[in-house]
């Protein structure tokens, strides 16, 4: 199977959480209870039954002016995928299309990857003791249709199809847009399988960290651990997780809380 | 609309004013999307700063109720730049049109048209000088003082950017920014599109909205042309539809005129429906009326009954007297009625004033609910604030199928026709809409065949023959592609067509509207649908992808009203030569001996001098509009509920033609209103997202969506939220004379104060599809089903005013006055 990709055009994305809806009806992921808490986004975060998330957000210009931003949020699909490289139990797989496969029978609720995602796609359920993420709807790419959310889509802000042409159209669109706009997803981890064309400056899309890093605690433990088998025996992975925290990582957690009420 | 969602990609410039597609319609997106990425301006006008201004390349924000007054303001922009497609005013309106001089416009009469007689107009001056043969006297020069031109120049002279700004709220820069770039599509080779929906509509001036628009698209040669005309975005899948059909209570099926008391005879009926007109080269298309109503008696009563006869069946309006929905509510109210068919509607959430609609269905002696489920309307005895001990009315609930449960067609707001095949079976015992009424229908019958009553025959003599019938007459079942045959229409006795010379014979589908007779040798059920479903067969099953106009108007996908055509006033497209305005997007194009493209509408052959707007008796299209019950020019007048105490542009406050309840002596304290009063000081509108539909019944039942949309929110700005210690999440009452709600906040940078007449006028607006039945806090009986997430807050309506548009009586929902409390204060 040729690498596949799937572009992101923001400037084309009106908020219609198309997507959002597909993802669950085609995974059959359950609703959460949720409350509105002053913006259309909901729920706030991705979740464990969320793995697609249209986020919306306000910014006030000087001139007093508004916009609005809306953007689809979900697993970047690397391809030197930390969370696959990291994964002790084999629950993160690269598949053919390039797109990162999960096999959850084999998660095993160690929440490496939860910690260890630059981008903090992943996210853990106490309930099922597992890791949840976006697959980019592995069976329906392997049987040539493209991800739920692409055939979504309304207006094309959504595109899937060969690597090459994407990463073309998506410098094309970039250009056409002119001003701040720029590609984004291309250039990390080997190149992403989610690849965005942003219309403002990155720093305006709050889940889109302008210089993704793995946390350099992960690799520590991992570095420590991994001469004693401990790693991939998944020891105490859970506390070690916990250990790595850092402040930014802690509102994933926070989020959790907000999936059990779920 | 004129036009068709495809055919959003055409266009140079889109005003979205009054809808929200992006929310509300996001797949029109796709087609807008696509005129932007060809270059296309794209400019939003709306209170709040929406989705669809997310994407808009200029947004303006407009006070609820005002848009009278921004568009006027565009008019005079066109006017004063001499921005008009000149040669398409002066052939195809009536601009050049001489009024009666006796005529006076708001300007000069106490900002009301001549001829206000207490809460109607005496329209006799809004009238054209006729020569001794009775034809118009015009102008060409469009230079004489009373030609309709120079009334529209002196009419909005008034409307200055300065006082539109007063009124709107928009800032004047804006307003010039607007009008600018819309103007720009009066160049024969621009097209300009207008997107409008409920919030054009549901205003006391909602059609005069929509006419001051109409005016710009003909100022600027919009009409008729690929990329142009005017769109009314319809909040369902089928509303063009159900309207075709004569949902509403003025109309027939095919807009024919509802028959009224005073015509006592088919002849009269005809008669008084059918225009006239003594200009020579005009074809007035509307002559051929009595053929239309003819074919639909037929399609009625066959051969059952003469004519006649089944024209004295019929139903007829008593003069003068307003059917309408809220009327409907308000004689409830009264006790008028006593029993009560909710069919696919939810009154008790959709119904302006729900308080009063509510209270007025505990009159009734029974209510069917027909729908897909319980409601708050088929509940409403056990609402808030109802004691079910006290309520004698007896609810019987009738389940239906979705339309994926049932076979049948749909319209949608292009026209188009489109077959839609059964994808499962419906639960349970839900029935198709088509089955419930014909089960209900042989019931009647028989009860009127062994009981009697009065004017039995208009029951008894109805043909009913959809499908296989039993020894007793009954249908086994509905065919509902008998019903689709119907509506096309029949021959029903071997016919020569005196003007095609053609031969049918008995039962022989008509092939097209044209060939349709008045003397009742042909039936049609809606005769702007015959075409639909004759020869070739079911037309709206068609799935052709080509299209050779390159325009996008593949006409082999299903069907469109009429005769297939895609864009209406496409006749108006080409100058009176023939040749398009502009060759790029040319809808027909005349070959040498025939028109290609679309389907040609009333265009005669090149030369021909025959007017292109054909609907019209005067075969032109109407700047001057003397068919309106409030005015032949729009004019502003402020809400029946408004910020201020005086309209700043006459001494006239509110359209002076509405029907009110709100005056003492005629209405009760259920149907206040309030204008100017510190008590209620926030301009408020009801709006739609894009995860609920309509009164919520079939989203709120559904945990995806209720994720998403939990509950009713107002959208608040952060100036007014601080004046009330109200922060984003915090539980809020929302206030306005009749009703409150209890709602959660959204405090937006989205919303601004706006400065009207020098003042700050707060804004907010509320969703409306949310209701009580699928809350947490309501009480659940054993056999009751509970929604797997429950949903926050009640109807939005509870706050709307029952006040309706003078010509339509549509609720004015979109303009009114409340206050909002964070909880715990108030």
């Amino acid at each position: 199977m040729v690498e596949k990709v799937e572009l992101i055009d923001v400037s084309k994305c009106i908020g219609c959480r198309g997507c959002q809806i597909a993802c669950k009806q085609w995974n059959q992921l359950p609703a959460g209870l949720t409350t509105n808490s002053g913006t259309y986004q909901n729920p706030p975060d991705l979740q464990a039954n969320t793995w697609t998330l249209v986020r919306f957000r306000e910014v006030s210009e000087k001139d007093g002016g508004v916009e609005w931003l809306f953007w689809k949020d979900g697993c970047m699909h690397c391809t030197d995928a930390t969370c696959v490289n990291l994964c002790p139990a084999g629950a993160r797989i690269h598949l053919d299309s390039g797109a990162v496969g999960t096999d959850n029978e084999k998660c095993i609720g160690c929440q490496t990857c939860v910690v260890a995602c630059p981008f903090g796609k992943p996210k853990y359920s106490e309930e099922s003791n597992k890791a949840y993420k976006c697959r980019l709807c592995t069976d329906r790419i392997e049987n040539d249709s493209s991800p739920a959310c692409v055939k979504a889509c309304p207006t094309g802000a959504l595109q899937f199809g060969e690597k090459g042409k994407m990463i073309e159209l998506a410098y094309r669109r970039a250009r056409e847009l002119g001003g701040d706009a720029s590609v984004y997803g291309d250039k990390f981890f080997g190149g992403t399988h989610i690849i965005y064309v942003l219309e403002k400056k990155v720093g305006f899309y709050s889940s889109l960290p302008a210089k993704p890093k793995v946390a350099s605690s992960v690799i520590f433990w991992k570095d420590l651990l991994k001469p004693f088998g401990a790693w991939e025996a998944g020891i105490g992975l859970a506390s070690i997780a916990a250990a790595s925290v850092s402040k930014q990582r802690r509102n994933i957690f926070d989020n959790d809380r907000h999936n059990k009420r779920g | 609309m004129t036009n068709h969602w495809i055919d959003f990609q055409n266009s140079d410039c889109i005003l979205i004013m009054g809808s929200n597609p992006a929310s509300n319609h996001p797949v029109s997106f796709k087609w807008i999307t696509k005129a932007v990425e060809k270059g296309a301006k794209l400019i939003c006008v709306d209170p709040r700063f929406t989705q669809s201004a997310a994407k808009s390349h200029i947004y303006a924000p407009l006070r609820s109720g005002t848009d009278i007054a921004f568009l006027g303001g565009m008019i005079k922009y066109i006017l004063d730049h001499n921005l008009i497609q000149e040669e398409y005013v002066k052939s195809y309106t009536n601009a050049g049109f001489l009024v009666n001089p006796a005529f006076k416009l708001p300007g000069d009469n106490d900002g009301v048209f001549s001829g206000l007689t207490g809460e109607t107009y005496d329209k006799t001056t809004w009238s054209y000088q006729t020569d001794a043969d009775g034809k118009v006297k015009k102008d060409s020069t469009l230079q004489d003082p009373h030609c309709v031109y120079q009334l529209l120049k002196k009419q909005y002279s008034r409307y200055t950017p300065d006082i539109v700004s007063r009124i709107t709220g928009t800032p004047k820069d804006k307003l010039l920014e607007v009008y600018k770039e819309f103007s720009k599509t009066g160049r024969p080779d621009k097209a300009g599109n207008i997107l409008y929906a409920m919030g054009w509509t549901q205003h006391t001036v909602g059609t005069q909205n929509i006419r001051t628009m109409s005016i710009i698209q003909l100022l600027l040669g919009n009409m008729g042309i690929a990329g142009g005309g005017v769109q009314a975005l319809r909040g369902e899948a089928n509303v063009q539809g159900s309207t075709d059909f004569g949902l509403l209570f003025h109309i027939l099926p095919g807009y024919l005129g509802a028959p009224l008391a005073s015509h006592t005879s088919l002849a009269i009926y005809n008669d008084k429906r059918t225009p006239k007109t003594r200009e020579q080269n005009s074809l007035n298309w509307w002559k051929n009326f009595p053929k239309y109503s003819a074919s639909l008696l037929r399609a009625f009563y066959g051969t059952n009954a003469s004519l006649d006869d089944a024209y004295a069946y019929l139903p007829k309006l008593d003069d003068g007297v307003d059917y309408s929905w809220l009327t409907l509510f308000d004689q409830m109210y009264k006790e008028k009625f006593s029993g009560f068919f909710a069919w696919g509607m939810n009154p008790a959430v959709s119904g302006a004033n729900t308080f009063k609609v509510r209270k007025a269905m505990t009159n009734l002696d029974w209510m069917v609910n027909v729908n897909l489920f319980d409601n708050e309307t088929g509940d409403f005895w056990r609402g808030p604030g109802m004691d079910p001990k006290k309520i004698k009315t007896e609810v019987f609930m009738l389940p239906c199928a979705f339309s994926f449960e049932k076979e049948g067609s749909i319209t949608n707001s292009g026209r188009l026709m489109q077959w839609r095949n059964k994808a499962v079976e419906p639960p349970g015992e839900a029935r198709p809409d088509a089955e419930i009424i014909t089960d209900l229908y042989f019931r009647i019958k028989e009860l009127y065949e062994k009981e009697g009553g009065p004017l039995k025959e208009a029951l008894t003599q109805l043909t009913w023959n959809y499908g296989p019938s039993v020894m007793d007459g009954r249908l086994m079942h509905v065919d509902i592609h008998a019903v689709a045959k119907e509506i096309n229409g029949y021959f029903l006795e071997d016919k020569i067509d005196q003007a095609s010379k053609r031969a049918f014979k008995k039962g022989d589908p008509v092939p097209a509207f044209a060939f349709l007779q008045d003397d009742g040798s042909t039936s049609s059920g809606c005769w702007i649908y015959c075409n639909s479903y004759a020869e070739k067969g079911n037309m709206a099953a068609r799935r052709g992808t080509k299209d050779p106009s390159g325009i996008g108007l593949y006409p082999e996908w299903a069907w469109s009203w009429p005769v297939n055509r895609r864009i209406i006033y496409n006749g108006a497209s080409v100058d009176s030569k023939g040749v398009p305005w502009d060759a790029k997007r040319a809808v027909i194009t005349w070959d040498g001996t025939k028109w290609v493209g679309d389907i040609p509408d009333g265009v005669g052959n090149p030369g021909s001098g025959r007017p292109p707007f054909i609907m019209k008796p005067d075969g032109v299209a109407s700047i001057f509009g003397p068919g309106l019950a409030d005015g032949p020019f729009p004019e502003h007048y402020e809400p029946l509920e408004s910020p201020l105490a005086k309209n700043l542009l006459s001494d006239q406050m509110v359209n002076p033609v509405v029907k009110r309840w709100d005056k003492s002596g005629i209405g009760t304290v259920m149907d206040a209103a309030r204008s100017a009063d510190p008590m209620f000081p926030v301009v408020c509108t009801t709006m739609r997202v894009s995860e609920h539909w309509q009164s919520g019944v079939l989203t709120r039942w559904q945990p995806w969506l209720v994720e998403m949309q939990p509950s009713l929110f107002v959208e608040i700005d952060p100036e007014l939220a601080r004046e009330k210690g109200i922060k984003s999440g915090d539980q809020i009452f929302i206030k306005s004379a009749r009703g409150q709600a209890e709602a959660v906040a959204m405090v937006t940078a989205r919303l601004k104060p706006f400065t009207i007449d020098g003042k700050i006028v707060h804004q907010v607006a509320l969703p409306w599809h949310f209701g009580w039945a699928t809350s947490a806090t309501r009480a659940y009986g054993a056999k009751d089903k509970k929604p797997e997430l429950f949903t926050y807050g009640n109807a939005a309506n509870r706050l709307t005013p029952n006040i309706g548009d003078a010509n339509t009586m549509i609720p004015e929902s979109k303009a009114f006055m409340v206050n909002i409390f964070r909880k715990g204060v108030a």
